[in-house]
């Protein structure tokens, strides 16, 4: 199966995600096999052990389903979310949501993949999409 | 489970336990915290440095921890395990040493751990900034999750919101090992603690305060195991080993399958089948508290509530001193000791309360107990279940 969407660079599947969110795009993996997506990046498949992960552009779209304030000093920049995030493709990834106060960050809020720069690195985050909770 | 497995039930006893500087220990290395531990769990033993043959150790920081310790004690070990599971593995160590026992690879296994976490100079911030290096996480750490308890306070996010468990139960954990801490000389904090203390004290990763946290000690122990024929033949009354298992299914909190329920599940399975018993059958736990959240979870996936019903378990003084089941009476991670890697005191306090010389804190007629290790961050578990003569 020919992969359009294979990142620029040679080297392994890490480099290869961190290239595309520094090209301001979000990939993940998908089985050719068994058709699941797969995140974090692998070099085969961890559902059914077989090698043939191509890179597919996921929705975006996800759901917050844990969540925490992680507490620290104001002079050290203040306190900030980190969320576990379920994209529809059945995946979870750590992240955090950025647009919206930190107590409103809930467990159920609908989210919207975003790729900002951090650090001089491409990084994947979410906003929330207003007013919208699903149910879980 | 392989009927050979089930064959290695009561094969092994743990014949000496140790600890040693628990709590603080200024001007003291992690490796003669260990040494410390290990000589006296030796003696406990009835045994001499020179018999031990076989050697389990673990360190946070030092990947060929095995080998300085060796030469530390002076010992030329025919069995040597260095598994790494975080703080778990001092349970984990279990099973290779009785099957190294049963083989007779050797005839006496020395487990046995020391940090100086509390006092030292090279300290956790050092560490954790390290890490990123030497064993990196590199789909979490950009999040800057402050690990390990950010990966913890998501689970109890979403245990609390699957189950409706709450703050206050949470701190009911808290409260209930500082009422056994109370009851330990050997704990590092015994004043008093109250459900608001819990819930008023600094946020750390919400929903998780600090009292929800565990301690940061120094202190080292050490546990012997040899064969149950030559455990009745040393000074000390023999904690036989009835069940062990060990079960790991991720190592990042992001990875876990489902936030509210752990690989103890399977490592509880795997030592109840051993063991042949069940969570009613059991007299005391020792559970791996790091946070508040870990021992509701275990509580449930080692079987002694359903599902979701840990906070229902723990309220109104459920697992504290006079409550329905005993519960880390040593005062656990929480408030007894926490010097990095709790795991190998979890075996020790089960042994102390099945020879029967824990003072004002000792169970009755206790016969069983597990012993149960947590690693990462919910990442790997390992579950002993331990006892008497009466019950081989």
């Amino acid at each position: 199966m020919p992969n359009l969407l294979d990142p620029p660079l040679k080297g392994g599947v890490q480099a290869a995600y961190q290239a595309s969110l520094n090209a301001g795009n979000f990939l993940i993996q998908q089985c050719i096999h068994c058709k699941l997506h797969v995140f974090f990046p692998r070099e085969f498949c961890p559902h059914c052990s077989q090698p043939g992960l191509v890179w597919v552009k996921p929705s975006g779209e996800g759901v917050v389903y844990a969540v925490t304030t992680v507490r620290r000093k104001a002079e050290m920049g203040g306190d900030y979310n980190v969320s576990l995030v379920d994209l529809a493709e059945g995946v979870r990834m750590m992240s955090q949501v950025e647009n919206v106060p930190l107590g409103s960050v809930e467990i159920g809020l609908r989210v919207q993949a975003r790729v900002t720069v951090r650090d001089g690195q491409g990084l994947l985050v979410f906003d929330a999409v207003e007013q919208q909770w699903a149910l879980v | 489970m392989s009927a050979s497995l089930r064959q290695l039930r009561g094969s092994a006893a743990i014949a000496g336990i140790a600890t040693f500087g628990s709590g603080e220990a200024p001007g003291f290395t992690d490796m003669e915290i260990l040494a410390q531990s290990a000589l006296a769990a030796v003696a406990d033993a009835g045994l001499k440095m020179s018999d031990i043959d076989g050697l389990c150790t673990a360190s946070v920081a030092a990947s060929m921890w095995t080998m300085p310790v060796i030469e530390y004690l002076g010992i030329r070990p025919t069995f040597i395990n260095g598994t790494m599971l975080g703080g778990s593995s001092f349970v984990a160590h279990l099973l290779p040493a009785m099957l190294a026992l049963q083989s007779g690879q050797c005839k006496a296994v020395l487990v046995c751990y020391g940090s100086a976490q509390r006092s030292a100079q090279f300290g956790r911030k050092e560490v954790a900034g390290v890490r990123k290096f030497l064993d990196p996480q590199p789909y979490e750490n950009p999040y800057n999750p402050m690990l390990p308890v950010s990966a913890y306070a998501l689970v109890a996010s979403r245990h609390m919101h699957e189950f409706g468990t709450t703050r206050r139960q949470l701190a009911e954990v808290a409260v209930a090992a500082r009422g056994w801490a109370r009851m330990n000389p050997e704990a590092f904090m015994r004043e008093p603690l109250s459900i608001e203390d819990v819930m008023n004290a600094r946020m750390v990763s919400d929903p998780l305060s600090v009292r929800d946290c565990c301690l940061v000690t120094d202190g080292g122990g050490a546990y012997v195991l040899v064969s149950a024929e030559r455990a009745r033949d040393l000074p000390k009354k023999p904690v036989y080993v009835l069940g062990t298992g060990t079960a790991v299914w991720n190592r990042q909190v992001s990875s876990m399958h489902d936030l509210t329920t752990s690989a103890a599940k399977d490592s509880g399975r795997a030592a109840y089948e051993m063991a042949g018993m069940a969570a009613k059958d059991i007299d005391l736990v020792q559970l791996y508290d790091a946070f508040t959240i870990n021992t509701l979870m275990f509580l449930e996936d080692l079987g002694f509530c359903k599902k979701g019903e840990g906070g229902a378990f723990v309220e109104n003084g459920g697992i504290a001193p006079s409550g329905h089941l005993p519960v880390n009476t040593n005062g656990g991670g929480l408030s007894c000791t926490h010097p990095g890697m709790y795991g190998i005191f979890t075996v020790i306090e089960a042994v102390r309360q099945l020879r029967g010389v824990c003072g004002e804190r000792q169970i009755p007629a206790a016969n069983t107990a597990i012993a149960h290790g947590n690693g990462g961050t919910f990442s790997s578990q390992s579950t002993a279940i331990l006892g008497t003569e009466n019950v081989l």
